[in-house]
């Protein structure tokens, strides 16, 4: 009966089974009550052991269940079923442009690469105090909207740019993280990692599309932290000639 | 994935090998790569994936930054009153005074925590916190990243390994351990979940940081992956659990989803009511309230559920209430919360209650070890140390918790005793230490398990079976325990075991089978649940975590001691509590009120 089922297409492939993936369909009873995307993926999976897909927190903070649920990147864990039913059909695929392991399990080699080269730690090499480094909540503000990432890659997966170049574009997730570390009242690396960045494709390959910003989980802004990086790199530009003509 | 046999098996060779990606893991992988070991990272995840994640409140420590008077020793008793006595007192000496160092290190690494005006780390009150022994009033000793500090502590961690170029095994998971004929512990058999590729990894040194196995139970603030993986190998090798009856039921678990609200919420003036609206907690604790220790307020809002005066029309839970902290408290000092609410409980706590129930949350036992995270095993009533094998972390039992932990010691502990058993295994390999080679044989009987799993025709269905186990241990192992039921629910679990040794792994292939892994995680999860029944069946008294309806009172005669599991002979003896402190006099048990 109309409305009592509901359509799930989900993206199959298994390289040991599969020349090609294809799109398999279930059909399953719709749950009395709304459930997240990610309990409807366990049913899927009762149904069928063989489906693979990756998930550890199920609360959106340890970011495992990035997917594309149909045609936006999300969580599975956070994203509830309402939310996304289009005429009792929900499609499934995995984040798009990074290589598919299997199913909804794609590889993120590359994603991970470009998180280290930013080098995400603090850098600060002065003899420690023997407490913390004091850091006014002024300065420690700066940090919120920055180092709540949870690196589940919806964002860069979902930027033309990291598409494209996805081994020189440094992609929206890592520069959060860069900025994360130029906004740290305690980092004293600032030159150097704006030096790092300062390619032509870094950082400036950002064209402002603001996908990312669309579709974090986390409500977090990286095309803004992108903006920062920007001004901050035209600021040192600016510094360094002024200092060649002294 | 075929039959792996030992001659086409490959072994790929390590100093030291951490099994976990959690805080504990890093925390001692960090310290093993700055030493220059050839160290290995385990992890069935992504190390930011891991439990510690969802940490919220904090990390209790007393850095004297919210008092500048503050006393390591006020933390330490606090802690062995909490543990209501059972607390290995050297354990919670070297927790408690070491911990300033472990926490002023993060700072360093760059972990953002909230800051107070004069720029020092911004410190929060937990429950059971007290100043001057008790005498003082509430502390605020719980050092905080708004409500996101497991978040910032993880990721902080990871980078931190990044930086040091420590080795990570990632999405590889460990089978079981392998000993030698000297029942030395030489590594383990694990397999690349990505490709299926089996390894032999052979370590001189090899630490158990695989966390809890809340899943156990069907109601849980854990992750799906928390199935106590390295403690179930340890069983497995015929290594023991101490204080398994001991499983923390967190009092603020949403209703309905099992997600954790901290206590920070409590300790920033949030307050449980019931369905009169009235502050119950006022009644069980007159002098802390809502702010008495978890297994206390877990108790009291059972005991308000079962006699009528639950919320909602089933009467089946609690309300917490936020509204009267403002907008600008709760989403300055609790967004996570707010987040967390508005999506699974459709709350939005700045106007309304969140509905809450308690929910099991936290191992207290686990494998036994020294402060130096180095595993022992029982021989005739004395401690004996495994060659080889280490556990840090909520997975290992030092202990510091005893019968009950206080909230934002449990990111201490793995700091801690992560750093603590990383420089020990340091010192130890540097010094000429380590384990003899295990040979085919030893290897062989490791890979058993796998192999049985790889070549099953039929049997049972691992999800149905997983079910079944978890609606067992939430039935008659919960908040309250009595000891006709607990018979009920043993005999439950030998049914349960026969199925688990003949599950029905129907999809076979290599890449990214997440069903073998789960068939592997359910036989995990039955050994943790086996201990932790015939331990909880064993005590007969009430004490921390563990309240028996039929022996409602604290017996310091016959039980101020460790249980101790012996897999082998499924049987439970005594160990004694350590009361002997090297900086401070011993905390003598009294009774425990708040």
């Amino acid at each position: 009966m109309f409305g009592k089922k509901l359509q799930v297409s989900l993206y199959r492939y298994n390289p040991e089974e599969d020349k090609f993936p294809y799109m398999k369909k279930y059909t399953i009873d719709k749950p009395e009550r709304d459930i997240m995307v990610l309990d409807l993926l366990h049913l899927l999976k009762e149904q069928d052991q063989s489906v693979s897909y990756r998930r550890s927190c199920r609360e959106g903070v340890c970011g495992s269940d990035g997917m594309n649920i149909n045609g936006k990147n999300g969580l599975a864990c956070i994203t509830p079923i309402s939310s996304v039913i289009k005429r009792n059909k929900i499609e499934l695929r995995p984040l798009p442009g990074l290589p598919v392991i299997r199913d909804l399990v794609v590889d993120m080699t590359e994603f991970y690469a470009q998180y280290e080269k930013i080098k995400p730690f603090l850098q600060n090499e002065t003899t420690a105090p023997e407490q913390e480094r004091l850091q006014s909540p002024e300065e420690r503000d700066k940090l919120d909207g920055l180092y709540e990432c949870i690196l589940c890659a919806c964002c860069s997966t979902s930027c033309p740019s990291f598409w494209w170049n996805p081994d020189k574009f440094v992609g929206p997730a890592a520069l959060l993280q860069a900025y994360r570390f130029l906004a740290d009242s305690r980092d004293l690396k600032t030159e150097e990692r704006l030096d790092a960045l300062s390619d032509p494709f870094s950082v400036y390959r950002c064209h402002g599309i603001m996908n990312c910003v669309n579709v974090c989980p986390k409500g977090l802004n990286p095309n803004k932290a992108i903006g920062e990086i920007k001004s901050m790199l035209h600021k040192n530009k600016k510094d360094i000639i002024a200092s060649d003509r002294i | 994935m075929n039959n792996i046999f030992t001659d086409n098996i490959k072994t790929i060779e390590f100093d030291s090998l951490i099994i976990g990606g959690g805080g504990s893991g890093m925390r001692a992988s960090l310290e093993l790569a700055k030493s220059g070991l050839k160290t290995a990272v385990v992890s069935k995840v992504f190390p930011t994936r891991s439990h510690t994640v969802s940490a919220q409140g904090g990390i209790t420590c007393a850095i004297a930054s919210a008092d500048p008077n503050d006393d390591w020793r006020w933390h330490m008793y606090d802690t062995v009153k909490g543990a209501d006595f059972i607390g290995d007192q050297d354990a919670i000496e070297y927790l408690c005074s070491e911990g300033p160092k472990a926490v002023f290190e993060l700072e360093h690494m760059g972990l953002p925590f909230s800051r107070f005006e004069n720029g020092r780390i911004y410190q929060r009150p937990f429950g059971g916190q007290s100043k001057d022994f008790g005498k003082g009033g509430q502390a605020a000793r719980t050092c905080a990243a708004a409500d996101r500090t497991g978040h910032a502590l993880l990721h902080t961690l990871y980078q931190n390994n990044v930086k040091e170029g420590t080795n990570f095994l990632n999405e590889w998971f460990a089978v079981d351990l392998v000993k030698n004929a000297k029942d030395e512990v030489t590594g383990v058999i694990a397999f690349s979940i990505e490709n299926g590729e089996v390894a032999y990894l052979k370590a001189q040194a090899t630490v158990l940081a695989t966390g809890g196995a809340g899943r156990i139970y069907a109601s849980t603030t854990n992750a799906l992956i928390n199935t106590g993986d390295g403690l179930a190998m340890a069983l497995r090798a015929g290594f023991p659990a101490q204080d398994m009856e001991m499983w923390q039921f967190h009092p603020t678990g949403i209703y309905g989803a099992g997600s954790l609200v901290t206590e920070g919420c409590r300790g920033e003036g949030g307050y449980l009511i019931n369905k009169d609206g009235e502050r119950f907690m006022e009644r069980y604790a007159p002098n802390v309230k809502d702010l008495a220790g978890r297994d206390v307020v877990a108790r009291s809002m059972v005991l308000e559920i079962l006699e009528g005066r639950g919320c909602g029309e089933k009467n089946d839970h609690i309300f917490l209430k936020l509204d009267h902290l403002g907008a600008d408290v709760l989403n300055s000092k609790l967004p996570g919360i707010c987040e967390l609410s508005r999506t699974f409980a459709h709350v939005d706590p700045v106007y309304e209650p969140i509905p809450v129930v308690p929910t099991c949350h936290y191992m207290m036992g686990g494998t036994p070890t020294n402060v130096n995270g180095q595993a022992f095993t029982r021989e005739n009533g004395v401690d004996e140390l495994i060659p080889g094998l280490f556990s840090a972390g909520e997975a290992a039992c030092v202990s510091v918790h005893g019968a009950n932990r206080l909230g934002g010691n449990s990111l201490l502990d793995l700091v801690v005793f992560g750093r603590a058993t990383g420089m020990h295994i340091q010192k130890e390999l540097k010094s000429g230490g380590g384990v003899d080679s295990a040979t085919r044989s030893d290897i062989k009987k490791s890979l058993e398990r796998l192999n049985a799993l790889n070549d099953s025709t039929d049997g049972y269905d691992p999800a149905e079976v997983k079910r079944e186990l978890q609606e067992c241990m939430q039935n008659y192992f919960g908040v309250f325990r009595r000891g006709e039921f607990m018979k009920k629910g043993l005999d439950q679990l030998s049914e349960i075991k026969e199925k688990v040794d003949n599950l029905h792994l129907k999809d076979k292939s290599d890449a990214f089978n997440t069903s073998r892994v789960e068939a592997i995680e359910l036989q995990n999860l039955f050994e943790v649940a086996e201990a932790t029944a015939v331990s909880a069946y064993q005590r007969n008294e009430s004490r921390g975590a563990h309240a028996r309806d039929d022996f409602p009172d604290r017996d310091d005669e016959n039980w101020l001691c460790h249980t101790i599991f012996d897999p082998k002979t499924k049987e439970v003896s005594k160990r004694g509590v350590n009361f002997e402190p090297s900086k401070v006099e011993a905390f003598p048990p009294k009774v425990r009120t708040y």
